[in-house]
């Protein structure tokens, strides 16, 4: 049987995940410092301190409403979106601060993609057109550059081969996982330098998602990943740093092997094992 | 005891049938005036409609023939004036309160809205006279066309909202999370979206001002020649047809049923397009 | 399959590198928000604009005749612009005569349509009545008045008025000659352009009452038309008054076809076959012959008066509408 457990275990033998006593390495994308986040009066988010790693996928797990999906959204300030949202602490992108008075929201979402737990791909589009949007409706007019943004990025999302005579068709066209894919070459055609995924293949059937999870292995040769997950396989497959969030709080952080095999807090290991109140 | 329930049962069945007896009447009476109205239109308005109506202006009182092309023409630079004043206003005014504004501001900005949306089109006839006929001292179809105009905007705002609304968000996260500004996010992802809906809305607000006579009738006042510019009187379809169907001749009698034909055919087009646009609309996005 | 850092550059010239990218796009301005979000609030903001707009027209285009006539304006019945006597008592009564005519004969035919298409018509038959109905509203009042001189007058005249003659000829209501154009002709075609909002007003109503009642009153043995009348109508009584208020401020307001076949007599009598006039109509026929300052303040007055009692009406159609129902209401509304 497939057990996260024995998943990270095979994974570290293969040299695929970090072992368990691995530290957070020194280059990190992120620099979250005593974040916290409100929606009204309701704290979502407590006092949460925590790097991530360059070049790394980095999981966050934990039962519904821990708050993180609100942690991952706080990482390219699409939390600000729901009305009445306060915040505190800071975040830093490469030492820059993302919350910073003098740096705009869509700068900050040009530097960090997001990926939906709904493939959304725009329905007046074509594929094509989808791919090539955020760059045309952020000045971009060379139609040279934008030809081949588009072939390189429907190439790092392995769609290309699959799509590259259908580039016209409405992006709608295509299949779930297609469509998922396309999102995620949309979201690289701007050339981010993180890319966040919330619950990406919580929609999608297992083949589909083994390619996405594929693509994420892919993707981190060259991209910070952070994916929200409520799937403890899915994490054990993909990550190397895992989170395990609960009622707001960040209750143990460290690398995957070590969250899945040992750890420290009891409250993870009632969660990783299921017995979770 | 078994009987007489029996019976009330029995009772029952009878009364329900005939309450759906009676709604059923009901409802083959309200479409009646429907059916009359075509029909009248189609056999009192085909004789009358010729060659000569569409091409020739009005014969002069008394003289039998002539046409009504200056009404027709009259009425597209009137439906074009309003449209160049409600499109706009309408359209950004529903934006604002799909995507911006506080809770309370739009709630009370809707609320307006629906009340100008009952407010009598003649009222707007004589606000527009203080507003610019007496101001300017002449009739003109800049005045009817503003008259129009206002009328439409309420319309147009409250079908634009509604369709806005119905947007998915998802939409808007992607668009903004690709670093794209709010407002381009909201012109080309959820306009562009919505714009089925959004073009249905601006379509049946036009079918309904070009049917309206009483803003025109001390606004754009009508006119029996062509208008040689919009600060003169013009000639509109329904206005025409009001005049002619008071007036005391066979002829233009003749004519306003010809008129109407047209005015009305021009009207339901517009519906039928509309129909097709917004067909499965439920299964799709928008 | 490829690799993210494969160079997929060899067809396309030079390598795009990252930082070209994010240079390549454009700097995202603080101003188009900004300037987008006030174009559209102020686009927003032209309804209320509007609503004072037209208050403080009709207000302004009528202080004379306000300060010369007083309350008197709306209890005088004597209509003589010759004789610059002006009281606008007969047009008050003329629109609410027709208007209650209209209310008689419309709302129970459209809430008996509208519970026909909700709850009693097969399922077949009800988006093909729905689609008509909408076609009737579609229809522009002047057509209908047009129709209403040459077919409904004369039919009417020549049938139902000549045996409600016969019948109540005795009673004040239906004495007198019959002309033809006159209150009661008035009252009906109002009654049919007020049809369509009142029976899709009244359809989203009756559509919004929840399954759970129609389930709870057939789980109890009634009958289609118990459930109907107990669990349907009954439950939606508020949301059907707002249907009829609705329509009760369409009918005050409405002006062509009712000034074509309505006779525009002022003068206040019982018979329905006698001429009537309405707020409305007045302002349809004389306004372009005011000739002097005081008889166009007047109509100004009138038109002052009738946006008055609409907007009173439509404010309390709205405040029972928008408590029990929802958007889809609001739509049947246009």
């Amino acid at each position: 049987m497939e057990t996260p457990e024995r998943t990270v275990m095979e994974r570290m033998e293969q040299g695929t995940a970090p072992p368990p006593d691995a530290e957070i390495p020194a280059a990190h994308t992120f620099e979250v410092k005593n974040l916290s986040i409100w929606y009204g009066e309701k704290r979502a988010i407590d006092n949460v301190t925590m790097d991530v790693a360059s070049n790394a996928v980095t999981a966050i797990i934990g039962p519904s409403g821990c708050g993180k999906s609100t942690f991952l959204r706080a990482l390219n300030r699409m939390h600000e979106l729901t009305p009445k949202t306060r915040m505190d602490g800071t975040v830093l992108l490469h030492g820059d601060d993302l919350y910073s008075k003098t740096i705009d929201p869509a700068i900050v979402r040009r530097r960090v993609g997001m990926i939906f737990q709904k493939s959304n791909p725009f329905p007046t589009m074509t594929i094509g057109e989808n791919v090539v949007i955020g760059l045309r409706l952020n000045g971009v007019r060379n139609q040279r550059f934008l030809n081949e943004r588009l072939e390189k990025s429907l190439r790092m999302a392995a769609l290309w081969d699959e799509v590259k005579d259908d580039l016209h068709k409405p992006g709608t066209s295509l299949s779930g996982g297609q469509q998922q894919r396309l999102c995620i070459a949309r979201a690289l055609a701007v050339e981010p330098e993180v890319v966040l995924m919330d619950e990406p293949c919580s929609a999608l059937d297992p083949i589909a998602t083994a390619k996405i999870e594929e693509l994420i292995h892919e993707l981190k040769a060259k991209y910070t990943i952070v994916t929200v997950t409520h799937n403890m396989q899915q994490a054990g497959r993909i990550s190397d740093y895992t989170a395990f969030m609960y009622l707001g709080r960040l209750i143990e952080f460290g690398p995957t092997t070590k969250i899945f095999t040992n750890p420290t807090e009891k409250q993870t290991e009632d969660y990783i094992t299921g017995r979770f109140g | 005891m078994h009987l007489s329930r029996a019976r009330s049962h029995t009772w029952r069945k009878i009364k329900s049938a005939l309450a759906s007896g009676i709604a059923f009447v009901s409802a083959v009476l309200v479409i009646t005036p429907l059916g009359l109205v075509f029909f009248h239109l189609v056999i009192n308005g085909a004789s009358s409609l010729n060659w000569d109506f569409f091409t020739k202006l009005p014969a002069p009182v008394g003289a039998v023939g002539g046409g009504m092309v200056n009404a027709i023409v009259g009425s597209l630079e009137l439906l074009a004036l309003a449209g160049i004043i409600g499109i706009p206003i309408g359209v950004l005014g529903g934006v604002y309160l799909a995507e911006y504004g506080s809770a309370r501001l739009n709630s009370v900005l809707r609320f307006l809205a629906d009340v100008l949306n009952g407010v009598p089109s003649i009222t707007w006839g004589v606000v527009v006279y203080g507003l610019v006929v007496l101001r300017f001292k002449s009739f003109s179809a800049y005045a009817g066309g503003l008259a129009l105009g206002l009328i439409m905007i309420p319309l147009i705002l409250r079908t634009t909202e509604e369709v806005v609304l119905l947007v998915p968000n998802g939409y808007r996260e992607a668009a903004l999370a690709l670093g794209v500004s709010r407002w381009k996010t909201i012109v080309h992802i959820v306009m562009k979206t919505a714009s089925k809906g959004i073009i249905t809305g601006i379509l049946l607000a036009l079918a309904r001002i070009g049917g309206e006579t009483a803003p025109l009738l001390f606004t754009a006042f009508g006119n029996h020649f062509w208008n040689h510019s919009l600060s003169q009187p013009i000639a509109a379809l329904p206005l025409q047809i009001f005049t002619y169907a008071i007036s005391p001749y066979d002829d233009w009698h003749r004519q306003a049923w010809a008129g109407a034909l047209v005015l009305v055919t021009g009207i339901f087009c517009v519906n039928v397009i509309v129909r097709i646009l917004t067909r499965g609309r439920t299964a799709s996005v928008v | 399959m490829e690799i993210a850092t494969a160079p997929a550059s060899k067809a396309f010239g030079p390598p795009v590198s990252p930082r070209s990218v994010a240079q390549a796009m454009a700097r995202p301005s603080r101003f188009g928000d900004k300037a987008f979000e006030w174009l559209t609030f102020a686009m927003a903001l032209t309804v209320a604009v509007l609503v004072v707009l037209i208050g403080w027209e009709l207000w302004h285009g009528s202080v004379l005749a306000i300060k010369k006539f007083g309350f008197h304006f709306l209890v005088t019945s004597t209509w003589d612009p010759v004789a610059d006597q002006f009281g606008a008592l007969p047009f008050i009564y003329g629109t609410l005569v027709s208007s209650l005519i209209a209310l008689l004969i419309a709302v129970p035919l459209g809430i008996a349509t509208a519970a026909y298409l909700t709850e009693l018509a097969p399922l077949w038959i009800r988006q093909p009545l729905v689609s008509l109905i909408e076609m009737l509203a579609a229809i522009p009042s002047v057509i209908l008045g047009l129709w209403g001189i040459f077919v409904m007058i004369p039919w009417l005249r020549d049938y139902p008025f000549a045996w409600l003659k016969r019948l109540f000829g005795w009673t004040p209501l239906f004495g007198g000659p019959i002309y033809g154009p006159c209150m009661l002709a008035g009252g009906i075609i109002i009654a049919v352009m007020i049809l369509p909002i009142i029976t899709s007003v009244s359809r989203e109503i009756l559509r919004s009452v929840p399954d759970l009642q129609r389930e709870a009153a057939y789980g109890l043995g009634a009958t289609r038309w118990e459930a109907t009348r107990i669990a349907v109508l009954s439950y939606a009584k508020k949301g059907l008054f707002g249907a009829v208020i609705l329509g009760l401020g369409r009918a005050l307001g409405e002006t062509m076809a009712v000034t074509m076949v309505i006779g525009n007599t002022p003068q206040i009598v019982a018979s329905l076959f006698q001429p009537g006039y309405t707020l409305a109509s007045v302002l349809a026929n004389e306004f372009t012959e005011a000739t002097t300052d005081i008889y166009l303040q007047a109509l100004f007055e009138i038109g002052l008066v009738l946006f008055g009692i609409t907007i009173l009406v439509n404010l309390l159609a709205q405040l029972l509408l928008r408590t029990i129902a929802t958007t889809s209401a609001t739509r049947a509304v246009q």
